[in-house]
């Protein structure tokens, strides 16, 4: 089978080493792996701000790249729920319907499609607060939520980070509350958004965790951000960086 | 026509005050941790979710024979019933039944209705005096500010806060702090209007079409006082809260204290099924603008609602934000999707309060998808063309960039115009408004693209386009 990488504008632009990791992890497990170059973005922050005419050539622009595979994977929860659930901007084309239907986040892919449970190459002896984003969670139950206290507790990206030798992860408080983040909400609500990001940081470093984990690296550009202007200078990892075998 | 509520200008203000926002958002994280206990013990709770958002849109298909067999039984109990088409309609019914008996004071339990009619200025323009006997709203009313919570109205208020407003209306000591000091300050002062008033008013959480009863779920009990000790109730409440049995009740009874405060039930849930002998008990429908949203194919299932304000409780922008920051009668999830129905101009701001993260929609007892429907409302927004024009405009561009792989490329390979492109969405709003509490990300030396190129692009002919 044949995957396409897609690869969020923002990864492309500021954490190019997490496309790199998530092609060479892929690689690694042996896919085939094109990576189609007039790519660009799904449409989601204009989309996301009530603009859908204006997410329109963006979108059908992304169905013409991607409309032709078997399997988009990418590693953002954000832009496949986005994909799947909120591709509504663009006509219907036969292309948008097969992307639609095709677009996996990488979790999905390696823990559904692939079923890859063990990460032999990886080793991570280190404590880690595992953030999983609101579209991850409540967009494309990639894990259970506590708001359903009678479904049962699961993690997709728990079980595929517990297959990292050495690893540990760390309980912390309200740990599926947004962090803030929201897409174009981080600019137009910013003082709230910051201090979501604000308690977001603060209820983890109560576990003191090595280093701060997460399959969406948009939610890590929001916390990153805090941490820093707070002067914290704890690392963050995209999940794919820790499954290719990333060292702290 | 109103100026835009600036929902994020105030949230901002509400945040500079560390002491009052981290008490509401403790509080009310608080309440759903109360509630998720509470659910907890209900095997069935998710059964029962949609069991009630079953039996609300069954109701709300068939609204009309609702009420007519409401009205049908409430007459026949002995009730007079009102149909009011709006605010203005439903006042001046109050005030006539008021002013037909020279009656100058009355005394009334919550009713967040009578906020939306903004009945007490109506009544208070005539010369009536309005006695708000729940806790909380009479602080609000005390205050001269608006209800900032659904369910606990001054829930945003320091126990400090309420010492020196009562110390200032009442006379009573500004430096006691006593939950129960204060309360009794409160029960000494608004207790001898029950016995003056001839006039009571409750809403209603529930009215049973079967049996044409009233149902009020209060904790203080001041709303079976304001009912039972004047010789005139008038029962104010929206005619999407009709539910067709007795047997129906039950499921409501059982999600909605559960999941407002995580109670099994409030202290009092009352039936008013008829006057008291002697006295004389009114029960005013009121549409304002509910017919109009039952219509709206997109949005008609807010009508569920039953005002838990577990919605509330659990969101993050909310508790961070303060109720009054949304200039609405209605706050919080709840707000964002029921506000723009009265008045699209002034709340167009208000879907924008919002993450989407959806927890919302997944504490709420009805299951009204309440974070599908704020991007819905972003969406109509944009119909309406009330997307702000500098934001509209960065989109644009936005668009144009993202839909050309060659712009995107020349944009993204230089820093300057990284910055540009991406966090346009970060920077077309308020200036620099990532960076004003946070870094801004580093442009890469080598965009992803940049790095295949370099890297692996000889090995993908499949990849070229």
């Amino acid at each position: 089978m044949q995957v396409a990488l897609m690869v969020p504008c923002y990864i492309d632009m500021f954490y190019p080493h997490v496309g790199v990791a998530t092609l060479e992890l892929l690689e690694r497990l042996g896919v085939d792996v094109v990576y189609p170059e007039e790519q660009t973005c799904c449409g989601q922050p204009m989309a996301n701000s009530g603009c859908y005419e204006e997410a329109r050539a963006t979108e059908e622009h992304c169905a013409r790249v991607f409309g032709s595979f078997d399997c988009v994977v990418t590693p953002s929860g954000s832009c496949t729920h986005h994909i799947r659930n909120k591709f509504t901007a663009g006509v219907d084309s036969p292309e948008k319907k097969t992307l639609v239907r095709n677009t996996y986040d990488l979790v999905e892919f390696l823990h559904d499609v692939l079923k890859i449970r063990e990460f032999p190459w990886a080793t991570f002896e280190h404590k880690v607060a595992l953030h999983t984003s609101c579209s991850a969670i409540r967009g494309l139950n990639m894990a259970s939520m506590s708001e359903r206290v009678h479904d049962a507790v699961f993690s997709k990206p728990k079980a595929l980070l517990s297959g990292v030798p050495g690893i540990e992860f760390i309980e912390f408080e309200r740990v599926d509350e947004c962090c803030g983040f929201g897409g174009t909400f981080a600019a137009t609500e910013e003082a709230v958004s910051a201090m979501m990001g604000y308690d977001k940081l603060t209820f983890m470093q109560k576990a003191s965790p090595d280093c701060i984990v997460s399959p969406d690296m948009s939610c890590l550009m929001h916390l990153q951000g805090c941490a820093r202007r707070q002067k914290q200078d704890i690392p963050f990892y995209h999940l794919a960086e820790i499954l290719n075998g990333v060292s702290l | 026509m109103s100026a835009p509520v600036d929902q994020a200008k105030n949230a901002e203000k509400f945040l500079a005050d560390t002491v009052h926002e981290q008490r509401l958002d403790k509080l009310l994280w608080a309440m759903r941790m109360r509630r998720d206990a509470a659910a907890r013990q209900v095997p069935e709770w998710e059964e029962l979710r949609t069991l009630a958002s079953e039996i609300k849109e069954h109701t709300l298909s068939n609204l009309s024979q609702y009420l007519i067999e409401f009205e049908t039984k409430a007459t026949a109990n002995g009730v007079i019933v009102h149909w009011a088409r709006d605010a203005h309609e439903h006042n001046q019914i109050v005030y006539n039944l008021l002013a037909e008996q020279g009656i100058d004071l009355l005394v009334k339990s919550k009713s967040m209705l009578t906020e939306e009619c903004e009945m007490r200025p109506f009544l208070e323009r005539r010369g009536i005096r309005v006695t708000e006997t729940d806790l909380g709203e009479r602080i609000q009313q005390l205050d001269n500010q608006p209800p900032g919570h659904i369910v606990g109205p001054a829930i945003h208020k320091t126990n400090k806060d309420v010492a020196v407003l009562f110390s200032k209306k009442y006379g009573s000591d500004p430096y006691n702090e006593d939950t129960a000091y204060l309360a009794g300050v409160m029960r000494e002062n608004t207790r001898p209007d029950f016995l003056k008033a001839h006039a009571g008013m409750t809403g209603a959480n529930f009215v049973v079409a079967e049996t044409g009863a009233i149902v009020v779920a209060t904790n203080e009990g001041n709303a079976d006082l304001s009912a039972n000790t004047p010789p005139l109730h008038i029962c104010s409440v929206g005619i999407e809260k009709i539910i067709p049995t007795t047997e129906s009740l039950a499921v409501f009874i059982r999600l909605l204290a559960r999941s407002a405060t995580g109670d099994t039930i409030t202290q009092y849930t009352s039936m008013f099924r008829g006057p008291r002998k002697g006295a004389a008990m009114h029960v005013i429908l009121v549409d304002n603008g509910r017919s109009a949203r039952l219509g709206m194919k997109r949005f008609w299932h807010s009508l569920k609602c039953i005002r838990c304000a577990a919605c509330m409780n659990t969101c993050p922008v909310y508790r961070r934000s303060g109720g009054l920051s949304y200039g609405s009668t209605y706050m919080g999830p709840i707000g964002i999707i029921l506000m723009p129905t009265f008045e699209v101009h002034k709340y167009n701001e208000l879907p924008f309060a919002s993450t989407l993260n959806g927890s919302c929609s997944n504490v709420c007892p009805v299951k009204i998808d309440i974070h599908e429907q704020i991007y819905v409302w972003r969406e109509v927004m944009e119909e309406h063309d009330q997307i702000q024009v500098v934001k509209k405009e960065a989109m644009r561009v936005a668009d144009k960039v993202l839909s050309h792989p060659a712009l995107y490329q020349i944009a993204t390979t230089t820093l300057s115009a990284a910055l540009e492109v991406l966090p346009h969405f970060a920077v077309y709003n308020r200036l620099n408004a990532w960076g004003k509490h946070r870094d801004v990300p580093e442009a890469a030396r080598e965009t992803f693209h940049e790095w295949y190129r370099n890297n692996r692009a000889d090995a993908n002919e499949g990849g070229k386009l």
